[in-house]
């Protein structure tokens, strides 16, 4: 038994039951005797995994990360209370200290893009009627704004769901990745067969791992989650890794503001998930598959449980995968607030049990990622691309899009269009031509935010932009995350890039030293403008432009490399920080 | 975790050797030696700060950054292995701005005061930590004194990460402090912020050795700062062997004014690696009594 030294206080019998419930026999250490203990530093390592379950079942029970519950977690799980103190205090949704209405259900509203707005009347409105409210970054609901996701208190966390026919979109022949949704029952797994699933998982084992892999490479198909990485590679890369076991993982942390999508497509589609890993997993030889979804999305958590379930009791998940003679699994796990565990590593960090702080690369991902075993970790729309490709061929897939960016693309339209939504184009569409599909721009157009907080701004002069990879790289933009937020001439900008500052102020994980601090002086920079502007004098603009430069040379990761990214451009569009 | 580089690994006798380019020269290393070790043989100092010889590298404060060709980012030298036919520049435009922002941001947000060779590099930088507006937002925590043997100063704190190793599985394995929080709120803390004689903490004060910035310091030396009469320069070190157990390890008093006032232990030392226990760092009262006790009944 490692020597773990614990504070006096005792969880509650309610609180060990809970964490009990989701820990279940899988114990660091099991007493089988005063004198006989079972454990030791390798079942510890192993059992460190359920630590961020067990603080959700903790968080749920009693409202926060109490010190006796805590205890209760790290004697089970044999992790020093210090280390765990630091995994609980890094996440948004769990409190470490016991703020009052802590044992109330809380109310999140969302204060990021459009919802900004209307979030203060509706804050106020939940604080009139006694209700406890937390001011929330994105909540991935932007096309329906003001968005507002309730953690329950010993009952469900919820968020609205959506119409069935939720798409602008419904029943345009050409839609490729979104065509079930709002046509399948998402919870029926006859349902999504009768409409065309499960033909791609029986098409990939039969045609073999080598030539799913030669036809991903062949289609192009590059990563939809922000970077572009092409997936043939990756797939191979696992592939041919050694590794006791090897891991697929689909990124569901979606938390890039305005994104909204793979939330729509969990909710409305959840089999084509499970199937495209079930793909992956039989194409790369992986047995363990893990769903990590944002916490804010309790919908699409229950929907993609739900499919898991069903696909398992069907024979398509388990010890033989649809009599491949494979066996493959997939855990959902719940993220707990945190914008960064997007990041891959973080993400893996934060799935093993400690601070989602991201990893240095390399190494990458396909040879040392989760528990560092070979990991294909991919973004559910780069996923829910495979199956088209599987089934159709390369060629059949390229027929759409261009040379370089094939086949089509999720968009995430919000703000002042006439129809904000989930929308499919192929690649090659102009910007002008997705703003109109979304019935045009209400008022008169100021500024697109392309990619996310991550992204950039433009502005008219960019209508005729073709919205491909290359594209928006020539033009020193970004599809990232598939969002395009609209602002008409009435949108405060300076307040806008404000809190896109702030957003990243708070997200930064804190470890390197370039994004900790330099987030913390851009936001301190915009707030000195938004209450001293219009105009930014040179020396400040100078400095903007010396820490941008540094952050994106020397930060670890993504988060602190784009974090000035939107500022700068709005700087440089003029947007903000001129006399007018 | 990630995997681990430092030069303890970079056997010199290792058979397979990698030729790396260090602005320009060609240099030979063992295989498993960082692009840092490739830098010290070539002659070029480097800045570091939250790397140690008897850590493993975390890689977080980025002060050791590079230019390496085909990459679009710079590389922290302190954990990046070194591969046959890198080519690495450490004296770019890029490599000297990034550098000199970290010293600024570090400088506009932290007491540095008492970490010289930060002051040294901000200097040789140009780093400018007075452009940040009027009201930078900084830690501004008081000192927590918990007990006689050390201090923590959260102004100065850099979140290095080294005392969180040095206390986690580099060295003492007592795991009693971890990061906490998130950001620029990030904290180096206990479970709860308990005390620290409430915590896991054993008082073996590695983190107090390994801290850069002096954000930890022995009781006895901050003691001394806060009436003006902490003196390093005319300190004398004696070598020793402690007397508590057969271990062996090596001790180095700082002797000022005949007293000790911090003991340490050398990092090349093949026993300790810089690590003492409580006893060879604190356990020095018998020479000279520094508890006043009460009157024996």
């Amino acid at each position: 038994m490692a020597d773990l030294k614990f504070t006096d206080d005792q969880a509650s019998a309610e609180e060990s039951a809970a964490i009990d419930a989701v820990i279940g026999d899988e114990r660091a250490t099991v007493h089988e005797h005063p004198r006989v203990i079972r454990g030791g530093t390798k079942r510890r390592h192993r059992m460190r995994h359920l630590l961020l379950p067990a603080l959700h079942a903790l968080q749920t029970e009693s409202g926060w990360i109490s010190p006796g519950g805590l205890n209760y977690i790290c004697e089970q799980l044999q992790v020093p209370p210090a280390e765990a103190f630091g995994v609980a205090s890094f996440y948004e949704l769990f409190k470490v200290d016991q703020a009052p209405g802590h044992d109330e259900a809380v109310t999140h509203v969302c204060v990021d893009g459009p919802c900004r707005a209307g979030s203060a009347q509706v804050i106020a409105g939940i604080k009139a009627g006694g209700g406890h409210v937390h001011e929330s970054p994105c909540l991935g609901q932007c096309e329906r704004p003001t968005a507002v996701f309730v953690q329950g208190r010993r009952g469900p966390n919820v968020v609205k769901a959506d119409a069935p026919n939720v798409l602008a979109q419904h029943g345009e022949p050409a839609l490729r990745l979104l065509h079930r949704v709002g046509v399948v029952d998402p919870e029926s797994l006859d349902s999504y067969r009768s409409h065309g699933g499960y033909a791609a998982l029986d098409a990939a084992i039969a045609a073999g791992p080598d030539a799913v892999i030669a036809s991903l490479t062949e289609s192009g198909l590059s990563g939809r989650g922000g970077a572009a990485f092409p997936t043939g590679i990756k797939w191979r890369g696992v592939r041919d890794a050694d590794g006791d076991t090897k891991h697929i993982v689909a990124n569901c942390d979606e938390s890039e503001p305005g994104t909204f999508k793979d939330r729509i497509v969990m909710e409305s589609d959840p089999f084509a998930l499970v199937e495209a890993m079930t793909i992956a997993a039989v194409t790369t030889g992986a047995e363990n598959g893990w769903i990590y979804v944002r916490g804010e999305y309790p919908l699409a958590t229950a929907r993609v449980q739900n499919a898991i379930d069903l696909a398992r009791s069907a024979g398509l998940l388990g010890d033989d995968v649809a009599h491949s003679g494979q066996r493959f699994d997939i855990e959902v796990r719940r993220g707990a607030g945190a914008y960064i565990c997007g990041e891959e590593t973080a993400l893996f960090n934060s799935l093993e049990g400690f601070r989602g702080e991201p990893r240095n690369k390399p190494p990458y991902p396909t040879t040392h990622g989760l528990f560092n075993q070979p990991t294909a970790i991919n973004n559910p729309e780069t996923l829910l691309n495979v199956l088209p490709i599987v089934l159709e061929g390369a060629a059949s897939y390229r027929s759409v899009g261009t040379e370089s960016s094939p086949g089509t693309r999720l968009f995430c339209l919000s703000g002042d269009v006439g129809n904000p939504g989930l929308y499919e184009f192929a690649f090659g569409v102009t910007l002008g031509e997705v703003l109109e599909r979304a019935g045009g721009v209400e008022g008169e157009l100021q500024a697109v935010l392309l990619g996310g907080a991550a992204g950039t701004f433009v502005d008219s002069t960019s209508l005729d932009m073709a919205l491909t990879l290359e594209d928006t790289r020539a033009a020193g933009t970004t599809l990232g995350s598939g969002v395009v937020m609209v602002f008409n001439q009435n949108a405060d900008m300076t307040d806008t890039c404000t809190r896109i500052a702030e957003f990243f102020r708070n997200e930064s994980c804190g470890q390197c030293v370039p994004c900790r601090v330099g987030a913390v002086r851009q936001h301190e920079m915009l707030v000195e403008l938004r209450t001293g502007g219009p105009a930014m004098p040179d020396d400040r603009r100078q400095l903007h432009d010396d820490m941008a430069r540094a952050m994106a040379d020397s930060s670890i990761c993504g988060l602190g490399h784009t974090a000035c990214s939107a500022v700068a451009s709005a700087l440089t569009l003029g947007l903000i920080g001129t006399s007018q | 975790m990630t995997a681990v580089y430092n030069n303890n690994t970079a056997d010199a006798s290792a058979e397979v050797a990698v030729t790396i380019s260090i602005d320009g020269a060609d240099v030979i290393v063992p295989e498993g030696a960082t692009v840092l070790d490739a830098c010290n043989a070539a002659g070029v100092d480097t800045p570091t700060l939250c790397y140690a010889e008897n850590l493993t590298a975390v890689n977080a404060c980025r002060l050791c950054v590079v230019e390496m060709d085909g990459s679009r980012t710079l590389i922290p030298s302190c954990s990046r292995p070194a591969e046959d036919g890198m080519v690495i520049k450490t004296d770019s435009e890029r490599v000297r701005h990034s550098r000199k922002m970290v010293l600024e941001f570090l400088g506009s947000g932290v007491d540095l005061s008492q970490a010289d060779e930060l002051g040294t590099w901000s200097e040789f930088y140009g780093a400018d930590a007075d452009r940040y507006g009027p009201a930078p937002a900084r830690i501004n925590e008081p000192v927590k004194i918990q007990d006689d043997l050390y201090i923590r100063d959260y102004d100065k704190c850099v979140l290095c990460y080294k005392c969180v190793e040095a206390c986690g599985d580099d060295a003492q394995h007592t795991f009693a402090i971890s990061v906490s929080g998130r950001g620029f709120d990030a904290r180096i803390s206990t479970e709860f912020d308990i005390t620290l004689p409430d915590s896991a903490c054993v008082y073996c004060g590695n983190c107090v050795a390994v801290c850069p910035t002096n954000a930890l310091q022995f009781k006895t030396e901050f003691d001394l700062r806060t009436v003006g009469e902490w003196r390093p320069e005319e300190h004398e070190v004696t070598t020793t062997v402690c007397s508590y157990c057969g271990v062996g390890c090596n001790l180095e008093m700082h002797v000022q004014d005949n007293t000790i006032v911090k003991v340490t232990s050398p990092n090349d030392h093949d026993v300790t690696s810089g690590h003492l226990c409580i006893k060879g760092r604190f356990g020095w009262q018998y020479v000279q009594p520094t508890i006043e006790r009460g009157p024996t009944t």
